[in-house]
């Protein structure tokens, strides 16, 4: 089994597949009596995240916890990086204070495919820049397999800013290798070049390609990009490319609304639709536990 | 003293003779089939090319200011290892190379080994600031070679179309680097598909060509010459091409990376691919190479960019810009360009040292009786590829983007100026 998970462009279908397996199973003893499995109990997680988060830094805690690993967090903003030291050297000092994996999030692409040259623990990537964050693809997927039990050939829309979104190059590599049609919708501004070469479909009609859509996906968007001149203003922006009720009754009547979170509610989706009957956006967030549950266990050779 | 070598196949500008040849004291004093004299020292050369050493009009010495990175003494060490006997060095120093004392210190320096000639470049304005020009014609009679704000573009254009008319009143030659900042901001790559996939920001070409086409309408109007440094792009080329075809006075270089690598190599976020211009894609080599067989692009350049290891063994983003390029420049280019049958030996001699010495104005560049010894000879006959070792480089960095590659062709001995280096 892999020693690292860097991302999902290097995990085969079958690594894929193996991970939502085990991790349906954790999910059902994570919510059943007993809440806790010796699998990692040996063996230390540490957090070591140079960039802002809730939930990932949450989720892979309790998953560590649930498996019995020790944990320990360490924020880029209270720690020696803030005195200079480099991303290689402060992996090899957690090396040398014996942890066994390293999850990092880092706001640079490739940071982990670098902590993973240079240390001899695992490394799972929590989210690098605009490249990947694997785990909340393979959440995601966790979640439409649940429901679904295959992706062989789900119509999937994944609406936003694509051009700088991890989650949106997981989840392009994660769900083509299993076979779903992905299309991607954003003005062209937000969408990365020749984006259509990872396999899917591309579209600046969100109208068009929600129509009989089994899986719509929002993803954040940073206010930021409009003072940078991608788009004119939020309320354009809402007025095209905004997922609402009116969009997602074009979908197929199953339609499972996602969304990796944070949302901005009225910007790239619509309150009533966060808390319809179509969103499953909790659920994502508890099949991250046990996604990572599974990550875990598989680098750490459980 | 006297050098003898025997038996070598000799790269003119045309053709390869075999012939031997006599060097007296610095100069090349015969040449001709069967010399019989006794020389102080004899060469057999058997199954080796002899060339003129190869010109380099785009390095980076970083002396004054980082000398961490390399300094004149190693970077000369490392040019004359990669067969380069004339090399220009460019202004982006601390302080940087905008006035006649850093000249002379550079020019001192270099004297003092006295082996490969180094030839400053200044800046084209005041501190590197783009906001005045630098005092040319002083700098001119300093001994500086050509002007130019490499690693950064004259964003005015007003102040380069001054710049380039200016030059032209004293006979000098400005280099631009080409690179719209308002559209190559904060990129790192090319951007493509391997930008996307790699989720790196991408630099799209158009930062490059309209700066090209920008600097080629003003050597237009102003019927001054001007110099395109490092091409890297089809785009870039077709308008230098369509610009000689009018009768713009434009030369252009490119590099060895731009025809022998594509951005592919920066999916695995290798730092040592991390160049700006950024490498770019298949077609863009084909349409370089193209550049180079027709003579739209006249010459090769190293953009030699030594870095420290700990400088490039970061995150990608925080990792600077470039490659060392001395000793890995012939090998490559003999390789992708000769080997591989696009152009001839005599041609890759004057994309690579009578082209840049001419653009230059350097009297060197040719192999002739009459003229300095400055003659390299080299190993072409390979039975199989070697692997480029950049730790066994002379330079201080060993950030080369052609480490572990497989190439023909290797420099054996420098000779300078009628020496043995």
């Amino acid at each position: 089994m892999k020693k690292h998970l860097l991302g999902l462009k290097t995990t085969s279908k079958e690594e894929i597949l193996f991970i939502l397996e085990e991790a349906k199973k954790f999910k059902s003893i994570i919510l059943g009596p007993q809440k806790k499995l010796d699998y990692l109990k040996n063996k230390t997680v540490v957090t070591l995240f140079y960039e802002n988060s809730t939930r990932t830094k949450v989720s892979f805690e309790s998953a560590a916890k649930a498996l019995s690993a020790g944990t320990c967090a360490i924020a880029a903003s209270s720690s020696s990086i803030q005195k200079g030291e480099t991303l290689i050297d402060t992996g090899q000092n957690l090396d040398a204070l014996l942890c066994d994996c390293i999850v990092i999030r880092h706001s640079m692409s490739g940071a982990p495919h670098l902590l993973s040259k240079n240390v001899k623990a695992s490394v799972v990537n929590g989210g690098d820049g605009t490249n990947e964050h694997p785990t909340q693809a393979l959440l995601d997927m966790l979640t439409i397999y649940e429901k679904h039990n295959s992706f062989k050939d789900l119509k999937i829309v994944i609406a936003g800013d694509i051009k700088h979104s991890r989650v949106a190059r997981s989840n392009l590599w994660g769900l083509t290798k299993l076979g779903a049609k992905v299309t991607v919708v954003a003005p062209n501004t937000l969408l990365p070049l020749e984006v259509e070469r990872m396999g899917c479909e591309v579209s600046n009609n969100l109208d068009k390609a929600v129509e009989g859509a089994n899986v719509v996906m929002g993803l954040r968007m940073q206010l930021e990009r409009q003072s940078s001149g991608l788009f004119p203003s939020i309320d354009e922006y809402h007025k095209f490319y905004g997922i609402n009720q009116r969009r997602l009754n074009k979908a197929d009547s199953n339609v499972m609304l996602m969304h990796p979170g944070p949302i901005n509610r009225g910007l790239e989706i619509a309150s009533e639709v966060v808390d319809g009957s179509q969103s499953v956006i909790l659920p994502q967030v508890t099949n991250g536990i046990a996604v990572r549950m599974a990550v875990l266990n598989m680098v750490l050779g459980g | 003293m006297s050098i003898l070598i025997k038996n070598g196949q000799v790269v003119l500008l045309d053709k390869v003779i075999k012939a031997d040849i006599l060097i007296e004291g610095s100069r090349i004093k015969k040449i001709a089939p069967n010399i019989e004299i006794n020389a102080d020292e004899l060469i057999d050369a058997s199954g080796k090319i002899i060339m003129p050493g190869l010109v380099d009009m785009h390095a980076h010495l970083r002396d004054p200011g980082f000398l961490y990175k390399e300094d004149i003494v190693s970077g000369i060490k490392s040019a004359a290892a990669g067969g380069y006997t004339s090399i220009a060095c460019m202004p982006n120093t601390d302080p940087v190379i905008d006035n006649e004392a850093i000249v002379k210190y550079i020019q001192t320096k270099a004297a003092e080994i006295g082996t490969v000639k180094v030839y400053p470049i200044a800046c084209i304005t005041k501190g590197m600031k783009g906001l005045e020009l630098a005092e040319m014609g002083k700098l001119k009679e300093a001994g500086v070679i050509a002007f130019s704000d490499d690693g950064r573009p004259v964003e005015n254009a007003m102040l380069m179309k001054n710049a380039l008319s200016y030059a032209k009143s004293h006979d000098a030659l400005v280099i631009s680097h080409c690179e719209d900042l308002s559209i190559a901001s904060g990129g790192l790559v090319n951007e493509g598909f391997n930008a996307t996939t790699a989720g790196l920001k991408g630099i799209c070409r158009s930062a490059e060509e309209i700066i090209v086409a920008r600097d080629l309408i003003l050597a237009e109007h102003t019927g001054a010459r001007v110099h395109i440094a490092h091409v890297s792009t089809e785009g870039s080329v077709n308008l230098i091409r369509e610009a000689k075809y009018r009768g713009v006075k434009v030369t252009a270089e490119t590099c060895p990376h731009y025809f022998a690598a594509t951005d592919e190599e920066v999916s695995s976020f290798n730092t040592f691919a991390k160049i700006n211009p950024p490498l770019r894609t298949a077609n863009d080599i084909n349409a370089i190479i193209k550049g180079l067989k027709d003579g739209t692009i006249d010459c090769i350049a190293t953009d030699h960019a030594p870095h420290s290891l700990d400088e490039k063994r970061q995150e990608f983003g925080y990792a600077p810009f470039g490659t060392i390029g001395f000793e890995s420049a012939f090998a490559i280019s003999y390789t992708h360009l000769v080997d591989d049958k696009h152009i001839d030996l005599p041609h890759l001699i004057r994309l690579m040292s009578y082209t840049p010495a001419k653009i230059l104005g350097l009297n060197a560049g040719e192999v002739k009786e009459g003229e300095l010894a400055d003659l390299i000879i080299a190993d072409i006959n390979q039975l199989h590829p070697y692997a480029i070792d950049a730790c066994i480089f002379k330079s201080k960095a060993r950030n080369c983007i052609f480490d572990g590659w497989k190439v023909k062709g290797k420099i054996l001995i420098t000779i300078i100026n009628g020496e043995i280096v």
